[in-house]
């Protein structure tokens, strides 16, 4: 756990205006906190006095419980994962002697150093034989990055902070470079403290945000969800964006959704029979049967006006290219492929393709109007991290 | 040139080995001090210069003054006070590499790019640390290029302290060559001093591609 209790930083003397005034945050064991806010916000002189590279003004910050001016900097520093934006490998060190530098400083056995460089090459996604001796120069944007974050890991700390890590790197590797760490923190469960300006890679990474305003003034502190729900003032309604009901969207997936279960028909049922069980169909879906094939994979809608007369049903009256979405896509990426479609309905299915149900756009809306979700259960779990 | 003679005698060179080897040995000597000298001054005022940045200019304006005093001249000024000994010749030599020296590694520190300094920093190096195990190395290149130019200047200078007894491989060229009118001796000189310029040149472009590996990673 990491708190910060009244913090201040003037860079200048009193009466200067503070780079970051009276900031108060708990950060809890396990979690992502992203610090966000415009430049001159004071988020990064925020992060930087965790491991005192800036040291406040005024006010307290304490680590599980420890002041962090009760140990020696470098010390602290030690325990403290840190990755910047332009990474700052040492370019006349080898990936695995990058890697090795906290524990180095820390005097580890050499066969303890080389066993954990090789496992958090790993755990980053980078064959230890191919890598260890490289030099920097003769990696890839998105290979540095991740040395950068398992040299951050070296050591084991239980806190790590993160200087706008995924800034230099261009939109497609950022959105994998923060997919895979979303997948080690899963695994590692650090407590983070990432900066960012980008308010979008602030709910994709966050399960806490922090939004800071000009002159360091802490304007609001919530999971993603709530702040994009209930924004606290108008500068944090301006600063999400117009869109953050769209935003919304994309934090919630459709497993989230109570699904609805369509009338199923299948080619060859008879029409008549068909009919009569519309009359009773939800609410949403009126009119429309889900033509689904032998194996429960969905054809198309059929709706009750194809269905006149007797005789067995014809695939060809289906309307095709129903959406199918799967239970983890984001209710943005469900609610897209439904507007593109001539029925607007998804229709979820497993990972065999079977049906498990529908969801309608009305649903979508209801989702979006009902009250902010909680943070993730995990993430409030606080406690020592290992 | 005497009357009668070849122009080129290698009678003399052979007769002459003991001499020339000398010759040699204190060429390599002389200039070997200087350097030594001359780096160890120049480590200490780049390392003052990093903890006081306002002293790189006027530490590089005295420098840049002290080369510009003609090398004659400074023996001349030097010879009242150290007489005619080998320290008046490295006190020439050794502020001349200054200038190269110093701007070299002032130069080299200053490569280090700012977020491998903040990185550094932030993995928790102390101040020292991160002087010996990430900006000196990060300089190397620099240094030695700098070592380079110095040891290939000072090798030409080395010759002019014959003038005051001190001149390695300059007696050949001067005290034989020039005064007594025997080309054979200045040849034998001149092509010395160029052939140990190159070799102690290549020597230290070897050491550099060996203490820097990833440097050559860097330009590939």
């Amino acid at each position: 756990m990491v708190s910060l209790e009244h913090v201040s930083k003037r860079y200048g003397g009193a009466g200067t205006p503070p780079a970051v005034n009276d900031l108060s945050l708990t950060i809890n064991a396990g979690e992502i906190c992203v610090l966000v806010g415009p430049s001159g916000c004071g988020k990064t002189t925020t992060m930087k006095m965790i491991n005192r590279l800036i040291e406040p003004t005024s006010g307290r910050i304490t680590i599980d419980g420890q002041d962090v001016m009760s140990l020696p900097a470098v010390e602290l520093r030690r325990r403290i994962g840190y990755v910047i934006q332009q990474v700052g490998l040492f370019p006349h060190m080898t990936v695995a002697e990058n890697v090795a530098v906290v524990p180095q400083l820390l005097h580890w056995p050499a066969a303890r150093i080389s066993a954990r460089v090789e496992e958090l090459l790993d755990l980053v996604g980078l064959d230890p034989v191919g890598y260890l001796g490289r030099y920097p120069a003769a990696l890839s944007g998105g290979e540095r990055q991740r040395v950068g974050v398992a040299r951050a890991l070296a050591a084991d700390p239980p806190v790590m902070l993160m200087d706008e890590p995924f800034g230099a790197v261009d939109p497609i590797r950022r959105e994998r470079l923060q997919n895979e760490f979303l997948r080690l923190q899963h695994k590692v469960r650090k407590t983070v403290v990432f900066v960012t300006h980008d308010v979008d890679e602030a709910i994709k990474m966050a399960d806490r945000i922090a939004i800071l305003q000009r002159g360091g003034v802490l304007a609001q502190f919530d999971t993603p969800d709530a702040i994009l729900a209930h924004p606290a003032s108008e500068f944090v309604e301006r600063f999400v964006g117009a869109d953050r009901g769209l935003k919304r969207l994309s934090l919630a997936r459709v497993r989230d959704l109570q699904l609805a279960q369509p009338v199923v028909v299948r080619p060859g049922d008879s029409r008549a029979d068909a009919r009569r069980r519309l009359e009773g169909s939800p609410e949403g879906i009126d009119g429309f049967a889900l033509l689904v094939d032998g194996a429960d994979r969905p054809l198309g809608w059929v709706h009750a006006h194809d269905l006149d007369g007797e005789g067995p049903i014809d695939p060809a009256t289906a309307a095709p290219g129903a959406p199918t979405v799967q239970p983890e896509t984001t209710l943005r990426d469900a609610l897209s492929a439904m507007l593109l479609s001539s029925v607007q309905l998804g229709v979820v299915v497993d990972e065999h393709e079977r049906v498990l149900g529908v969801i309608s756009v009305d649903a979508i809306s209801d989702a979006l109007r009902g009250p902010a979700t909680a943070p993730p259960a995990e993430a409030r779990a606080s406690g020592s991290v290992p | 040139m005497r009357q009668g003679q070849p122009f080129f005698r290698v009678d003399w060179v052979v007769d002459n080995l003991d001499q020339i080897t000398r010759r040699v040995g204190e060429q390599l000597y002389i200039t070997a001090i200087a350097i030594v000298a001359g780096f160890v001054i120049s480590f200490a005022l780049a390392l003052l210069v990093r903890r006081y940045p306002r002293l790189a200019a006027p530490l590089l304006g005295i420098s840049g003054v002290l080369y510009a005093i003609p090398s004659i001249a400074a023996f001349v000024l030097l010879i009242p006070i150290t007489h005619l000994t080998l320290l008046t010749a490295e006190i020439v030599l050794v502020s001349y590499t200054l200038v190269i020296l110093v701007r070299n590694m002032i130069a080299g520190l200053q490569t280090v790019p700012a977020e491998v300094l903040e990185a550094a920093d932030g993995m928790g190096y102390t101040r020292n640390q991160r002087l010996w195990r990430v900006e000196l190395p990060i300089a190397t290149p620099i240094i030695i290029a700098g070592l380079r130019i110095a040891t290939v200047t000072t090798m030409g200078l080395v010759t002019i302290a014959t003038l005051i007894g001190r001149g390695g491989l300059g007696y050949l060229i001067v005290n034989i060559g020039i005064s007594q009118r025997f080309p054979t001796a200045t040849i034998v000189g001149v092509g010395l001093v160029v052939a140990l310029s190159a070799l102690v040149d290549w020597l230290l472009l070897l050491a550099q591609r060996r203490l820097t590996p990833w440097a050559a990673a860097a330009t590939r």
